[in-house]
């Protein structure tokens, strides 16, 4: 499966309206910011769990990229550090394997919205291939 | 009200199905979360089933980051339910384990526990099931910052209308 079928196929990726941009260094993850996404309307900021819940996406959407197999690869752990605000803006995402292995992969990965040198959130997991 | 439950920012909104905590939030909305219980420190909230969240389309199973949405959600709720005068919270940190896949068909429920809360840190630890909360498919642990302006807080409006209300 390449990442661009991944999106299509995975329901949550195309509720989350998440795209695919082709970067000169690799992949970029797009999510193109929207109302319903919101978890604080005061600020507004978009919710916590869309933000993790991208970074995760992210991070499978490159390794479905990376791996010749049909099945999705199934999450065993994730954390997520949130750094900045995440505002009504699009969001953009990158990970990196940081270890292939047989069985196991971890991933890291960063979200930027305006700049892509002051993330708003990294994320790191490990996954099942 | 106990006086025990008077130290409590939220207490005017402790119980079942607070319907109010959750209305004033977009993405809980569009996701029809609802909150089942909220007491000192704990918060349960549930998460339907739908075919949308579903992150593996073969094995129909939810999409780990919407359990994420689910226990920081529950997480943020038991912050606010541990505060003594209401603030703005922000996450500042989650980790999921996921278990095992949740079963597919199945409302979520998370609950989470705030089970230390300094002046500007909040730890919280929570857990999400879909029979039975003894055999939980995810754990999380999560912080959260406490911060001074509760107009900016998303429960403000809540608590306003329940103490300007009958309540």
């Amino acid at each position: 499966m390449n990442a661009a079928r991944a999106l299509a196929t995975i329901p949550y990726a195309r509720f989350l309206g998440v795209r695919l941009e082709e970067a000169a260094d690799g992949l970029v993850c797009v999510l193109p910011f929207r109302d319903d996404l919101v978890g604080n309307a005061a600020l507004p900021a978009l919710h916590g769990g869309v933000v993790g819940a991208f970074l995760e996406l992210t991070a499978l959407v490159e390794l479905i990229a990376q791996v010749d197999d049909d099945r999705v690869p199934k999450p065993i752990g994730f954390r997520v550090d949130y750094l900045r605000s995440v505002g009504p803006r699009d969001t953009r995402g990158r990970a990196e394997i940081v270890k292939h292995g047989r069985r196991i992969a971890n991933v890291r990965v960063l979200a930027w919205q305006d700049d892509a040198a002051k993330p708003v959130a990294a994320g790191t997991g490990n996954f099942l291939l | 009200m106990a006086d025990e439950l008077r130290r409590y920012a939220l207490a005017a909104l402790f119980g079942a199905g607070r319907r109010e905590l959750v209305e004033h939030i977009p993405h809980c909305v569009r996701l029809g979360m609802e909150v089942l219980h909220v007491g000192p420190h704990v918060a349960r909230v549930r998460l339907p089933y739908r075919e949308e969240i579903v992150g593996d389309p073969v094995r129909r199973v939810v999409f780990g980051g919407a359990i994420t949405t689910l226990l920081d959600h529950a997480g943020g709720l038991a912050v606010f339910a541990s505060l003594p005068d209401l603030a703005s919270i922000a996450t500042l940190d989650l980790r999921i384990d996921y278990l095992r896949a949740a079963a597919p068909g199945h409302d979520l429920v998370g609950e989470a526990t705030c089970y230390r809360l300094t002046t500007h840190v909040a730890f919280v630890r929570a857990s999400a099931w879909e029979v039975r909360a003894e055999d939980p498919f995810a754990t999380c642990l999560a912080t959260f910052m406490v911060g001074a302006n509760p107009s900016l807080s998303p429960v403000a409006r809540a608590v306003r209308d329940r103490e300007g209300g009958a309540g």
